[in-house]
């Protein structure tokens, strides 16, 4: 199970990249191994939404299950991947690479202290 | 091997079954509004005939065998009921005429009405709802308005077990309800403690199903309706389960508010490939106002001479249609057939034997399978299907294992607080002879999961088609034969 | 007589489990509760029941008595012998929903050659394998509009030559939610509403706007500007249409809509008093994951042949629960393989001389009744399918009973529904009336008319 160490996560398995302000979101590797085979992303915000952390980002379908992604931080969205549109395969192959769900604009930086680091949600995950 | 669909079959210039022509005289059709091609099949009748006969044969149904399905009750169908509900007396008759020429259908719903309501405990019943999640549906939107009628708009929870069938929070949540999930404590029970901490001003009400999706009786049931009506909310019982109850007990006589029945589960009405249902739903005295609109009524009261003129009466503060027309009427006339014939005696005799069936595979089950909850079930049971000692077996292996000795599944990962759950439920009608051989077999897969574990994986082996490719379905859909222009018939 | 436990079955049974007798098994319920007495009748044999029944039955008059005019959403059409055979076949029957697809080809295939029989019938690309009937469809369009804009849009823009039981059906769902608003139904106007102003009413903030096809008094109508202006400002159209006129008519997905849906009830299904009757719903590619209800799509098994699945099943209640759109469980099952049966039997030739027949005799009545005096035909100009609206001199009340005492069920009375058309009356005529039966209609208005 792959944990990098420069992203933080919430017990919900979205991580968070966050540079000069951008937070770049996504589901874990654990998150997408357990849903397994994706068939179909669904968004639920557009770029301009103002969005509050907690709030609904995607519901992920596969063929057994749906999930709901929820953001880790509040803020402004900037990017919808809609590449995971026609091919939602890839948040199989790349959970932390091209499969990035959103971009948005931090509001407030409140939110961040509650995410875990790579460790942290590594020994969660451990636990399950 | 698959069959050719419809499509397949066409050939251009057959047809098959015509009518006459025209006897009128003829007037232009509109210009302007007529469609260029028709792209329907040209079939003759009898391949018509054979095609659909060959693919019924792929079936598995009733009629053939057992569906230890839990939560559905796959009762015999009597035959009977085909016969009355095509009586032409019922089968042809026009929802809108007039009700002096339809005594005879508003005599029969209103007698439905009155049997349920002596069934179940309550004192007034809609037949309108479609299926089981539109008599929920129905249920949460009375619990809605009559706290919305009260000034109570900040009772906004509803608490569902997380034992409940998905209807039950997708019903609650299309009335905008926060859906709170319900423990269920070690027994089996609703966790009083986590209920009466969820139990304040905002709570509207609870959705319940007793026997639960477990199988079995909450213990506390008249603890939990006291103290979800202490806190002002209201008690939806989901009667999915009545077949365990019939006769027996009465879920109005602990004070559930609201309850629906699903008619093609405990009255015998088919299931036919997934539908038509039926959700008649019963409610307390308090709550007879908000049925939807319109209910069967006596308009005016009968005599030594002459019978009781039927109509409709629309509820005082229904909660409006939820349908067009009258509901499922030709449920109604199969459910009454069966209600009719079996009398009090026969619906105890029931339930009684439900019971007995699925204790008496429980407890023959139980040692080669883990019991999650081993109490006294009542209609149905959940095993776990998976062992902890052998690797990669899953409840999904057993079932499709099941296929090859000629069994349909139990259900299959539901209810979701067990783990790999297998919820039987055999009915009533079931046979000594048919449980032991179920009973057989099911040991011979739990012996086969260790000694040869690939008979379950490559299962099944003797089916039409074996185990389908559900991945390609959700990715490559293709919903619908030929699309576009590209079907050579068109 | 349906449990066929014998004596010594149970004895062995109570002995296994463990306890003395049957009544034992009930000894979590509270006591004071347990084996209530019920007030029912005594048990019957299935011999004695049927008596009961068929007396019960004989207390009504049918369509078989009575000449029927009677339409209003609900047809009384021809059913070939081969779909009830067919349907009762115990395989397709007593089978339950298709969830294990290895032991249910039969109604999978099924249920996926309906599928593809909608699209083609109403010019979309996706059909689900069906509603309730036409209202809870139409309630379902809603539901999927709103959702489609996240609740953003708030206007419900409904014709009112909708079929007024769509239109209760279509508020009773979305009554948990406030901020909807339902409009343009509202203001009586009549069988005749204004289309203009009705289309002025689209603005950005209207998510759907539904319109009947034919609509609810017969017409036929060209929604073509409608669409356009609603698909300028984003809106979704929904067109309820009568499956029988589609084997004439152009199809909404081919005049635009983005949802065809309605009650299939005219296709193979009879009356029954109203149910359980098949709504039918499909719509275009683009929408097809807001689609709800169960969906067969087409793929291999393991050893490559092909094999029907439900699927797109994450959409439904039983894996999202309070995160699906809609709630439903069930679909139409039976009637849905009745409709796919009638339509495989009638093919394109039988059910266009279907739809013809129902087209050229209520345009014959409409002639012979427009002819007589005390009665008018509302609407001369535009086309019609086979149900047209008669402005009647007397109340329609005092007509009906009189058509009553000459076996004739006249018609609906749009007076129930619409508080302006009192004295309306609405005749709809399909195959099964004959010449001779329209002329014993009018010949019996005349008398009326004169007595």
């Amino acid at each position: 199970m792959q944990v990098p160490q420069d992203l933080k996560y919430q017990k919900t398995d979205e991580w968070v990249k966050i540079e000069d302000g951008i937070a770049t979101v996504g589901i874990s590797d654990y998150a997408q191994d357990a849903l397994s085979d994706v068939v179909f992303v669904e968004f639920e915000v557009d770029p301009d939404d103002e969005v509050e952390a907690g709030g609904s980002l995607a519901t992920i379908e596969s063929v057994k299950a749906a999930a709901e992604v929820v953001f880790p931080v509040s803020g402004k969205i900037i990017e919808v991947n809609q590449a995971l549109i026609d091919k939602p395969e890839i948040l199989n192959e790349q959970p932390y690479g091209e499969g990035w769900l959103v971009k948005l604009q931090i509001a407030d930086d409140a939110s961040l202290d509650e995410l875990l680091d790579a460790a942290a949600y590594e020994a969660f995950c451990q636990e399950r | 091997m698959a069959d050719p669909t419809i499509f397949d079959l066409s050939v251009a210039g057959r047809t098959g079954v015509t009518f006459p022509e025209p006897d009128v005289p003829e007037t232009s059709l509109p210009q302007g509004f007529l469609r260029e091609k028709l792209p329907l099949p040209e079939v003759s009748e009898m391949e018509v005939v054979r095609h659909f006969t060959k693919i019924s044969q792929k079936n598995y149904a009733i009629d053939l065998g057992f569906y230890p399905l839990g939560s559905c009750t796959m009762k015999y169908n009597p035959k009977i009921n085909e016969v009355t509900s095509r009586l032409p007396g019922f089968a042809f008759t026009h929802p809108f005429q007039p009700i002096e020429t339809v005594q005879g259908n508003l005599y029969l719903m209103y007698t439905l009405q009155e049997m349920l309501k002596e069934i179940a405990g309550f004192d007034g019943v809609t037949l309108q709802p479609a299926a089981g999640a539109q008599g929920e549906l129905v249920g949460t939107l009375i619990i809605h308005k009559y706290h919305k009628d009260h000034g109570d708009t900040q009772r906004t929870r509803m608490l569902i077990p997380d034992s409940a069938h998905g209807t039950n929070p997708a019903s609650s949540a299309m009335l905008g309800f926060d859906i709170v999930p319900l423990a269920t404590d070690a027994r089996g029970n609703v966790d009083l403690e986590v209920l009466k901490s969820l139990c304040d001003e905002r709570l509207a009400g609870i959705m319940l199903t007793n026997p639960n999706t477990l199988g079995l009786f909450d213990e506390n049931v008249c603890e939990v309706v006291r103290i979800v009506h202490e806190a002002g909310g209201l008690v939806y019982g989901d009667g999915a389960n009545m077949n365990a109850l019939l006769g027996v007990f009465r879920p109005g006589d602990v004070g559930i508010d609201i309850l629906h029945f699903n008619l093609h589960k405990t009255f015998s009405t088919p299931h036919g490939g997934g539908g038509p249902g039926s959700g008649p739903v019963a409610v307390k005295k308090h709550l007879i106002d908000y049925l939807p609109d319109p209910v069967i009524g006596i308009l005016e009261e009968g005599d030594e001479e002459n019978a009781p003129f039927y109509g409709f009466i629309h509820p005082k503060k229904s909660i409006g249609r939820v349908k067009s027309f009258n509901g499922h009427f030709g449920m109604h006339i199969r459910a009454f057939t069966y209600i009719f014939m079996l009398g009090q005696e026969g619906l105890r005799d029931i339930a009684e034997k439900a019971v007995l069936n699925a204790n008496y595979l429980q407890e023959k089950l139980k040692g080669t399978y883990t019991l999650p909850y081993d109490r006294r079930c009542m209609h149905e049971f959940v095993l776990e299907g998976f062992w902890k000692d052998v690797e990669g077996i899953h409840a999904l292996d057993i079932a499709k294992r099941l296929m090859d000795y000629d069994f349909h599944p139990p259900t299959n990962y539901f209810p979701l607080i067990v783990k790999e759950a297998l919820m039987i439920e055999p009915t009533e009608t079931e046979t000594k002879e048919t449980l032991d051989r179920f009973v057989d077999v099911m040991l011979k897969i739990a012996e086969e999961a260790r000694t040869n574990p690939e008979l379950l994986h490559d299962a099944p082996h003797n089916t039409p088609i074996r185990r389908a490719d559900e991945l390609k379905a959700a990715k490559d859909l293709v919903l619908c034969c030929y699309t576009g222009d590209d079907w050579p018939g068109i | 007589m349906f449990t066929p436990h014998t004596k010594h079955d149970v004895e062995v049974m109570l002995k296994t489990i463990g306890v003395e007798k049957v009544e034992d098994l009930f000894s979590e319920i509270p006591s004071q509760f347990r084996y209530p007495e019920l007030d029912l009748a005594p048990r019957l044999t299935e011999m004695e029941a049927l008596n009961e029944l068929e007396n019960i039955a004989s207390a009504n008059a049918t369509t078989k008595d009575f000449i029927s005019f009677l339409g209003a959403g609900a047809y009384d059409h021809y059913t070939p012998a081969a779909v009830d055979n067919l349907l009762q076949r115990g395989e397709f029957y007593t089978a339950y929903t298709p969830y294990q697809p290895e032991i249910s080809q039969g109604t999978l295939q099924a249920i996926f050659e309906f599928q593809s029989l909608i699209c083609r019938l109403t010019g979309m690309d996706v059909a689900n394998a069906s509603h309730y009937d036409g209202a809870t469809a139409a309630a379902e369009a809603v539901i999927l509009a709103y959702g489609h804009f996240r609740n953003k849009r708030k206007k419900i823009l409904v014709s009112r030559a909708v079929n007024p039981e769509y239109r209760e059906t279509m508020r009773t769902y979305m009554q948990g939610d406030e901020s909807i608003q339902f409009l343009g139904d509202d203001i009586e106007t009549g069988i005749a509403p204004d289309l203009q102003k009705f289309i002025d009413q689209i603005d950005h903030n209207t998510a759907l706007v539904m319109v009947q096809y034919p609509d609810f008094f017969g017409r036929i109508i060209d929604y073509k500007p409608l669409i356009e202006k609603a698909h300028e400002y984003g809106a979704l159209v929904a067109v309820a249409c009568n499956p029988t006129a589609l084997a004439l008519l152009t199809p909404p997905g081919d005049f635009g809509a983005d949802i065809a849906f309605g009650e299939g009830q005219p296709l193979g299904i009879p009356l029954s008093f109203g149910g359980p009757y098949l709504g039918f719903f499909a719509l275009k590619n683009e929408l097809l994951r807001k689609l709800s209800g169960r969906l067969v799509g087409e793929t291999t098994d393991v050893e490559g042949n092909l094999a029907y699945v439900l699927t797109l099943t994450a959409r439904e209640q039983h894996i999202r629960r309070e995160k699906a759109s809609s709630n439903i469980c069930s679909n139409q099952g039976l009637m849905t393989l009745a409709a796919t049966i009638y339509l495989s039997l009638l093919g394109k030739h039988g059910f266009k001389q279907v739809a013809n027949l129902c087209y050229q005799k209520a345009h014959y009545a409409a002639d012979q009744i427009a002819g007589i005096t005390g009665f008018d035909l509302v609407d001369e100009t535009t086309p019609f399918f086979h149900e047209f609206v008669i402005k009647c001199d007397e109340p329609v009340e005092e007509v009906l009973e009189h058509l009553m005492h000459h076996e004739i069920l006249g018609g609906y009375d749009l007076g129930q529904a619409y508080p302006e058309l009192k004295n309306h009356l609405m005749i709809a005529v399909t195959e099964k009336i004959s010449r001779d039966d329209i002329d014993y209609l009018a010949g019996v208005l005349s008398e009326e008319n004169h007595g």
